[in-house]
């Protein structure tokens, strides 16, 4: 499976939010995407999945599903969490399990796998701000979808959480899925590449092995 | 599970929780109702015979409460993104929520009218009558109002731009529920006639609503 751009120009309100972004991710790997605020790292991953209207470029998607578009092989974990407030952990999982039409609903395993199974029957509400966005990965993982477009996923989360979040991404890795991430800090992933959209043209930095420290 | 039987148990999940808004509609029909005869008087002849309009009115303003909200809760919290992500039509993502809000606003109005309804010195005919239009009807109000619910969708206060969209449009099934209900009250047209036309408006809503609301969502995303 190979996710290609080329040429992206996305033009909001009256401004260009980035033009001329050209990328290729495939099966295996992560593609970082770095850029001060405002850069248009929001406006790109949402851009992919239909979110945002790309005003000019293309986008494909090689070895997917031909009976689906991009949006509906995709995750996206943007900056909400998409919990309604008066369902518990469980309800909120199992509704996007459910909606997303996954085959077999471990939603136990999925809150395990975040380390929210003791807070299962605990309504949204009551949540704090990093476990809600740990309820949110869990459902990448209750529902296989093969890309993965993250949105700062490290923010509000703890140390421990981080590193439980570096382990889910390198076993969707491992697992041939592709992942897209706009981030600023280090995300601790050993193959990566860069996408710096602060530069007038925004370019591929290739970057074998992640130099910066697992958080 | 099927992804609109999801979306179905959710909302009507939702309705039912603290907060949810689905006793608060008909609570409200109870209060404007019980209202009425206060501000008229005890003259039971101009009631019995008023007595059907004040229902539909309170039906079409208590079915207008928590329509605001249908959309705009899903976009401020992120679901509709995801929503929009989904294999699922948003057509019929759109119709299901409106079922589901439906069964839990607008049923209960249904429900509850044959009670009200002898706070306005209605009969039995008369009140079954009145039923059968209200069951009829309020789909019909409540498909419409999704139209208005998907266009305020972004708007901060959009219950206000909301009422004004809606209202409007509600007319027609406003005038001809009311006719159908005052035939079998008062006569002499037959109740048949006006209460085909209602069902003509309600089975139009259902298929034109959900594409209409749909359309608005995409159009508001991008």
């Amino acid at each position: 499976m190979r996710l290609s751009a080329d040429d992206l120009h996305c033009h909001r309100g009256g401004r260009d939010v980035f033009a001329g972004v050209s990328f290729a991710v495939g099966s295996g790997e992560a593609l970082i995407v770095i850029g001060r605020n405002g850069a248009g790292k929001s406006s790109l991953l949402r851009g992919v999945i239909g979110l945002v209207r790309l005003s000019q470029g293309r986008l494909t998607l090689e070895g997917g599903d031909p009976e689906l578009t991009i949006a509906e092989q995709t995750h996206y974990l943007g900056h909400q969490d998409a919990l309604k407030p008066s369902l518990s952990a469980a309800e909120n999982l199992s509704f996007w399990a459910g909606f997303f039409d996954a085959p077999s609903l471990d939603i136990h395993g999925a809150l395990d796998a975040v380390g929210l199974a003791s807070l299962a029957g605990l309504p949204a509400a009551y949540l704090s701000a990093g476990q809600r966005r740990r309820l949110s990965i869990a459902r990448l993982i209750a529902v296989k979808r093969p890309i993965w477009l993250l949105d700062e996923p490290t923010s509000t989360l703890d140390v421990a959480a981080q590193g439980r979040l570096t382990g889910l991404m390198q076993a969707h890795l491992a697992s041939g899925g592709l992942i897209m991430a706009a981030t600023h800090g280090p995300i601790g992933l050993a193959k990566t590449q860069e996408l710096r959209l602060d530069q007038a043209s925004p370019s591929l930095a290739q970057d074998q092995g992640d130099e910066q420290e697992k958080p | 599970m099927n992804p609109l039987a999801a979306i179905l148990v959710r909302d009507m999940r939702i309705a039912v929780r603290v907060g949810g808004g689905a006793l608060m509609g008909v609570l409200f029909f109870l209060v404007v109702v019980t209202l009425t005869p206060f501000a008229i008087g005890p003259d039971l002849a101009l009631l019995k015979r008023i007595g059907p309009a004040i229902l539909w009115l309170a039906a079409l303003l208590a079915s207008l409460l928590a329509l605001d909200r249908m959309f705009a809760a899903d976009h401020d919290d992120g679901s509709l993104d995801l929503i929009l992500m989904g294999r699922a039509p948003l057509e019929l993502v759109v119709a299901v929520k409106g079922i589901a809000h439906w069964l839990t606003t607008g049923l209960p109005l249904v429900l509850a009218a044959p009670l009200i309804g002898l706070f306005l010195n209605l009969d039995a005919p008369a009140e079954a009558a009145l039923v059968l239009t209200l069951l009829v009807g309020t789909p019909a109000l409540t498909f419409i109002g999704l139209i208005g619910a998907a266009i305020a969708v972004t708007l901060r206060r959009g219950g206000l731009l909301l009422a004004v969209i809606v209202l409007p449009l509600t007319v027609p099934v406003l005038i001809f529920g009311v006719a159908a209900a005052n035939a079998a009250v008062i006569g002499p047209v037959p109740f048949g006639t006006p209460f085909t036309i209602l069902c003509a408006l309600t089975l139009a809503s259902l298929v034109v609503g959900p594409f209409a609301a749909a359309a608005a969502l995409r159009q508001e995303m991008e």
